[in-house]
């Protein structure tokens, strides 16, 4: 795997990430955080799982960043107040890192190179999802229409 | 030099500490939302990458757990923006400080 490649997805994800916690606007950091998916998605196709990147740009870039967009605009009056910052979570924050950098770092055996792959193919996760994984599909449905059918009745104005 | 599992897993740490960051820190409910979203980004990376420098050939059972979760992500995210927007309109208010009714 290419280290170069690896380093400069890493530093744009996470410089994304970065500016998509600490911007104090908050539709810049819904396109920031948009920058950050599209280099998770890289990740994967880095990694192999080109499906999954896939999904990841359709689900996240074109569902999920554009629904935040939305909410930012239908919640304008509020968005740029928030210039409060509360420090005890970025104690917190550096305290989970070094939590999880120690573990990474004391766990043997984790400095492993991968080893060559044959290719992931859409073919072969459709028919994995049909034979192995069909009830975990058929949750998935459920739990989705019924978010959905949530969501709506959230949203929807109270009759009078 | 390549790339080894650690180094995956080291920046999906530090992923996941900014999303819990925004979460933690900000008080708008929508950057709550979009820390809880790189959470489970840093969550699924981890997955494919257990996957991917596991010794091969492999079931793809990490990359089908990623797919699952980026559904139960999306569910999550369509629900919780939907409840930002209920909120705001009972209180005009998305700072997530101002919201304590059920204070004691």
């Amino acid at each position: 795997m290419n280290i170069a490649a690896f380093i400069v997805i890493a530093i744009v994800t996470l410089s994304g990430a970065l500016a998509a916690a600490l911007l104090p606007r908050l539709i810049h950091a819904a396109l920031w955080l948009v920058v950050t998916f599209f280099g998770i998605a890289a990740f994967y196709f880095l990694l192999g799982a080109e499906f999954v990147g896939l999904v990841q740009v359709f689900v996240y870039v074109g569902a999920v960043a554009v629904l935040i967009v939305f909410t930012i605009l239908l919640t304008r009056r509020d968005a740029d107040k928030d210039h409060a910052f509360h420090w005890s979570g970025a104690v917190v924050a550096v305290a989970v890192f070094a939590a999880l950098v120690w573990t990474i770092l004391r766990t043997p055996g984790l400095s492993v190179a991968a080893s060559p792959v044959e290719a992931l193919t859409v073919r072969r996760i459709g028919e994995v999802l049909m034979t192995d994984y069909v009830w975990p599909l058929q949750c998935i449905g459920l739990v989705l229409t019924a978010a959905l059918l949530g969501a709506l009745v959230l949203v929807m104005e109270e009759k009078r | 030099m390549t790339t080894t599992l650690q180094l995956v897993l080291i920046v999906s740490a530090v992923l996941f500490s900014i999303g819990l960051l925004a979460a933690l820190s900000r008080r708008h409910a929508i950057f709550i939302l979009i820390g809880i979203e790189m959470m489970l980004a840093a969550a699924n990376l981890n997955f494919v990458a257990f996957w991917r420098f596991a010794p091969q050939p492999q079931p793809p059972t990490g990359v089908m757990v990623a797919i699952f979760a980026i559904a139960i992500a999306a569910a999550e995210a369509a629900v919780g923006l939907a409840l930002v927007i209920a909120v705001y309109r009972h209180y005009r208010s998305t700072n997530v400080d101002e919201l304590d009714q059920l204070k004691g």
